[in-house]
């Protein structure tokens, strides 16, 4: 070995515990890097797979019903591949061991050939055989959550009429990748299923023959999105079509898109921090360290060491922590990808969810440690090229004091004098104690980021199912009804408070932004729903005009006053010029409120109703429950309480593992700077330090001195931090907010407390982990030598 | 009269590796009452490892220190400290003040946890450098840091004030001067004081020399007048 090695490799292990904590925030940069990277990148290979295998429609269509001829129509359209048609309808189901009535979506497929579009992949048992009109194959997850075998029956109103569904099989579609109920945003796994049916049992049953309702398209390469869905809008208007859509309105791939895009903010913004930490501290570790070995280095340019050899030897310190850094890093990265793309499986119904290691990572991580090693150790290399021989042989000048703001004001008497050594080492050099601060802050602040997410959703939750939502059940009618169906709802037996509301597909457009959106209609504001936004604030429903969710406004570019084209999409197809009267920053989901008679009048109809919301006796509920299994003209229920169970456990599931390990890297990242900044102070002070123990100074009163400073930071850094906290979540809020929900900004108390708690604890540590130093200093030296 | 500080049979080994270095010899020697002494050496002579003991830096490994009556060689850590913060002043050869404090604040560092010490100004004033208070130790001479050393030494009225080679990091004439404020020292204020040296010429100040060879006591001898540092020339 030569001789430098061999004096890194000893310099090194001197340094251990500040080598240490670089590798440590390096490896937590990386990891984060590492893990999510490849989860971004196996969630998108396994997509594209999935949706390349399965065939997954480019572009969708709802109608009412139309002749299965024009599915040839459709395939002429200039710029479409490839055309499927189906039947679609959502049913009430019996499912065993379930007392509430659960949901089914009955999709139609071919009896002796596979899907053309939207494929169907078997997990267990088999497809369904030609023929046998009650065999369907279930969604997984549904047959996971309710313990259902291949084998097991389910009864199901179909069109108004019982039917027993024989479950064949388990399986997935690349539409079901997030299985949610329509109209809901979070999935009920025992409560919602999709189940795929001959498309014969469906036309017999829904009189459909030679007809269908749901079309699904592939687009030729290079075709325009746009004009296709033009040209399929003017052909299906008559046929009550709701307007096509491409993937971007697609419920379950916008979840896995929005899922995707969030992965690449932390791939972008945690894994920055952690390495301009790192940056930081070996910026002030090799500082230190050639200051400490001036005369090291004038002995070796003396020996006539080139300053290349001087400068990659220092390099050295930086490269060694950084490398086994990235290392570690990478593995653990690599390892923490599994677990996490594990935890998405569960969460996403992927056929086959691989988890994919890329080395193109892997050297990124590499060439990312090896930059911070260079940016880090930059100065202090200048530092130890420059230094003349002749002057490096000399010890350091005695640091210059001057008088400070503590001595201009005039208060410099009033403290004791420990104190002022603290003050005025922090006022020496007050670009290094503020890049201090910040860097504790910013530990803080990913605390607080960590944690955010938690309030931001027991917020949701709390505005969802607490504030804006307090009926207990919601049953959606297959078609409109006419408002006299209030009096059959008020006679179910159990029902305690009833609540009506209608919905009409429409077309809303601004000059030349549009979007489609569904209206809803409601009797009131003041009821069992009520219009909550994200601050929990009640908002009164509009005696006239719409009110629109923040977003929507945003999005069609309106502001209250404004007003708005709506072609209303089915029944007479009427369209209105109607003001904005107000916007509401609603949490999920994208919506336009009016009044319940404002609708009905718009539509120009004697009203109808699509859906009742009921708060029913907890005592009669199952009497209730049974009633429904059996109704006809329902097409789904949603069960809140189920819901926010579900929503809980869901988020509990996905939210713990990364909030625990960003929490876990986060104090990795507050010790290792509070650690380093006393390690750093106690080597320039040690010789002061121990000329004061000599004076008759006491351990602890030394450790004040030493830590005292320390502990300033730490408190200058706790409301900074407490601020970047709140600005990193901000940011978090925007990145991870899409048109499917919003991240509202908000932090209960505990939130901080946790952040500033840990900073303590963390803090305590490594000033006892440094005190531990302080205690064996050697007093004789000190005598002797001169620094 | 009884001594204050006694040494009795004291030696001290250390162990280095496989290596012991004996640095002190039943070394047995008496310290009275505002006795100014000096204790001459060459390098490795032991006389630094005899100042770390008194001091309250170190402990003998046989034999025993005795301060006004007790036993300092099973001291603990803590009794070592209030030993060191009561009754001993240190100087040492690279002075060894605090960067960031004035040197009244120097000062008062010490001041502040002593029990009936001397105002801090008054000890800057005793050592001369009434007008330079309020500099910090990089706007002062090498002569000017060691005599703030000094004041922040005496300051708390010590017992016993040592000197570790005081004019080693100093020129000739700056060296005398600091030797002045020592004498002026031991002789207005009657503290005990420990000089230790290398250079002979030194001696002439004290009341007595104790001179170390090989870590044991090669001499003790009593000057039969002491001479002023201003007399002295090496």
């Amino acid at each position: 070995m030569r001789p430098l090695t061999r004096k890194l490799t000893r310099d090194l292990l001197h340094l251990k515990g500040q080598m240490f904590a670089v590798m440590a925030v390096v490896a937590c940069g990386i990891t984060v890097y590492v893990s999510m990277s490849s989860v971004k990148y196996s969630l998108e290979a396994s997509r594209w797979s999935y949706y390349s295998r399965y065939r997954f429609g480019d572009l969708f269509l709802q109608v009412r019903r139309a002749p299965e001829t024009w599915r040839e129509t459709v395939s002429r359209i200039p710029g479409v591949a490839t055309v499927a048609t189906r039947i679609v309808t959502d049913v009430m189901l019996d499912v065993p061991g379930l007392d509430e009535p659960a949901t089914g979506r009955l999709i139609s497929i071919p009896e002796r050939d596979a899907p053309v579009l939207n494929g169907l992949f078997i997990v267990s048992g088999r497809t369904i055989e030609p023929g046998r009109t009650d065999e369907v194959v279930a969604s997984r997850s549904f047959m996971e959550a309710n313990g259902l075998k291949p084998g097991a029956r389910v009864g199901a109103v179909v069109n108004g009429r019982w039917k027993e569904l024989r479950i064949v099989g388990s399986g997935l579609s690349p539409e079901y990748i997030y299985e949610v109920q329509p109209g809901s945003f979070f999935p009920d796994k025992r409560r919602f299923g999709v189940f795929w049916i001959s498309r014969k049992s469906l036309e017999s049953a829904l009189d459909m023959d030679g007809a269908f309702n749901d079309l699904s398209l592939r687009l030729a390469h290079g075709a325009s999105e746009k004009e296709v869905i033009i040209r399929l809008d003017q052909l299906f208007s008559r046929y009550g079509s709701l307007g096509a859509y491409g993937r971007d309105e697609q419920m379950s791939d916008r979840f896995i898109s929005d899922e995707i895009k969030q992965l690449g903010t932390q791939i972008t913004v945690l894994p920055a921090i952690f390495l301009a930490v790192a940056v930081f501290l070996l910026n002030i570790v090799l500082q230190r360290l050639v200051s400490t070995q001036r005369d090291q280095i004038a002995v070796l340019k003396a020996m006539g060491y080139s300053n290349a050899e001087i400068g990659l030897h220092y390099l050295g310190f930086a490269l060694v922590p950084t490398a086994a850094g990235a290392l570690l890093g990478s593995a653990f990265g690599a390892w923490l990808g599994t677990r996490l793309v594990r935890i998405y499986g569960d969460f996403y119904n992927f056929a086959e969810l691989v988890y994919v290691f890329r080395p193109q990572n892997l050297m990124v991580a590499v060439l990312l440690s090896a930059l911070a090693a260079v940016a880090g150790a930059l100065t202090a290399l200048g530092r130890a090229v420059r230094l003349p021989p002749a002057e490096a042989m000399r010890p350091e000048a005695p640091p210059l004091y001057r008088p400070g703001l503590l001595d201009r004001g005039g208060f410099g008497q009033r403290f004791t004098v420990p104190v002022r050594v603290i003050v005025r080492n922090i006022e020496r050099r007050p670009w290094k104690s503020a890049v201090s601060v910040i860097m504790i802050a910013l530990s803080i602040a990913i605390l607080i980021a960590g944690r955010y997410t938690y309030d931001a959703v027991d917020r949701m939750s709390a505005v969802e199912f607490g504030e804006k939502h307090r009926e207990d059940v919601t049953v959606i009618f297959t078609d409109p009804m006419p408002p006299s169906v209030s009096y059959a709802i008020a006679s179910l037996p159990g029902v305690l408070e009833h609540e009506y509301y209608r919905e009409e597909p429409a077309r809303l457009s601004f000059g030349h932004r549009t979007r489609r959106q569904t209206l809803r209609g409601l009797a009131s504001a003041e009821g069992l729903q009520r219009l909550v936004d994200a601050d929990l604030h009640r908002v009164d429903l509009p005696s006239g005009g719409l009110l629109l969710t923040t977003k929507l406004a945003e999005i069609l570019g309106v502001k209250p006053g404004d007003r708005l084209h709506v072609q209303l999409l089915q029944g007479a197809r009427r369209s209105a010029e109607v003001p904005v009267a107000g916007t509401i920053d609603e949490i999920l989901g994208l919506s336009a409120y009016m009044r319940l008679e404002s609708l009905d009048r718009l539509a120009g109809d004697g009203g109808a109703l699509n859906a009742v919301s009921l708060r029913i006796d907890p005592d009669r509920q199952n009497a209730l429950y049974r009633q429904f299994k059996l109704m006809p003209g329902v097409s789904g229920i949603m069960m809140l309480k189920a819901l926010r169970r579900s929503f809980d456990e869901l988020i509990a599931e996905s939210m713990t593992t990364s909030t625990l390990i960003l929490t876990t890297f986060a104090c990795v990242l507050a010790f290792a700077i509070v650690y380093n900044g006393a390690r750093i102070s106690l080597s320039e002070r040690a010789r002061e330090l121990s000329s004061l123990r000599v004076l008759g100074l006491t351990k602890a009163e030394i450790a004040f001195i030493l830590l005292g400073e320390q502990a300033l930071f730490c408190l200058a850094a706790m409301p900074l931090g407490i601020l970047i906290g709140i600005g990193l979540s901000a940011l978090l809020s925007v990145a991870l907010s899409s048109e499917l929900y919003r991240l509202p900004i908000s932090f209960t108390p505990a939130n901080f407390i946790f952040a500033l708690a840990v900073l303590v604890t963390v803090a305590a540590a490594s000033g006892l982990a440094v005190r531990r130093r302080l205690v064996t200093l050697d007093l004789i030296a000190v005598l002797k030598t001169r620094e | 009269m009884t001594p204050i500080l006694q040494v009795v049979g004291m030696s001290k080994v250390y162990r280095m590796g496989d290596v012991s270095v004996t640095a002190l010899r039943n070394v047995s020697l008496d310290f009275f009452g505002g006795e100014l002494v000096v204790l001459l050496g060459a390098s490795g002579s032991g006389k630094s490892t005899l100042l770390n003991i008194i001091g309250g830096l170190d402990l003998p490994t046989t034999g025993t220190l005795t301060f006004r009556g007790s036993d300092l060689t099973s001291a603990t850590e803590q009794q070592l400290t209030a030993y060191r913060r009561r009754s001993i002043g240190f100087v040492f050869q690279f002075y060894n003040l605090i960067s960031s404090l004035t040197a009244l604040e120097n000062v008062q560092l010490v001041t502040d946890i002593s029990e009936q010490p001397m105002p801090a100004d008054e000890a800057l004033r005793l050592v001369g450098l009434g007008d330079r208070m309020n500099h910090f130790p990089a706007q002062l001479s090498g002569g000017e840091q060691q005599r703030v050393a000094i004041a922040r030494a005496v300051a708390k009225r010590p017992e016993l004030l040592l000197c570790d080679e005081p004019t080693g990091a100093l020129d000739y004439l700056t060296g005398k001067l600091v030797l002045e404020v020592i004498e002026k020292v031991n002789r207005e204020l009657g503290t005990t004081t420990l000089v230790i040296t290398h250079n002979v010429s030194i001696a002439g100040m004290a009341d007595r020399v104790v001179t170390l060879r090989s870590g044991e006591v090669a001499e003790d001898r009593r000057n039969s007048t002491r001479l002023s540092p201003s007399e002295l020339s090496w």
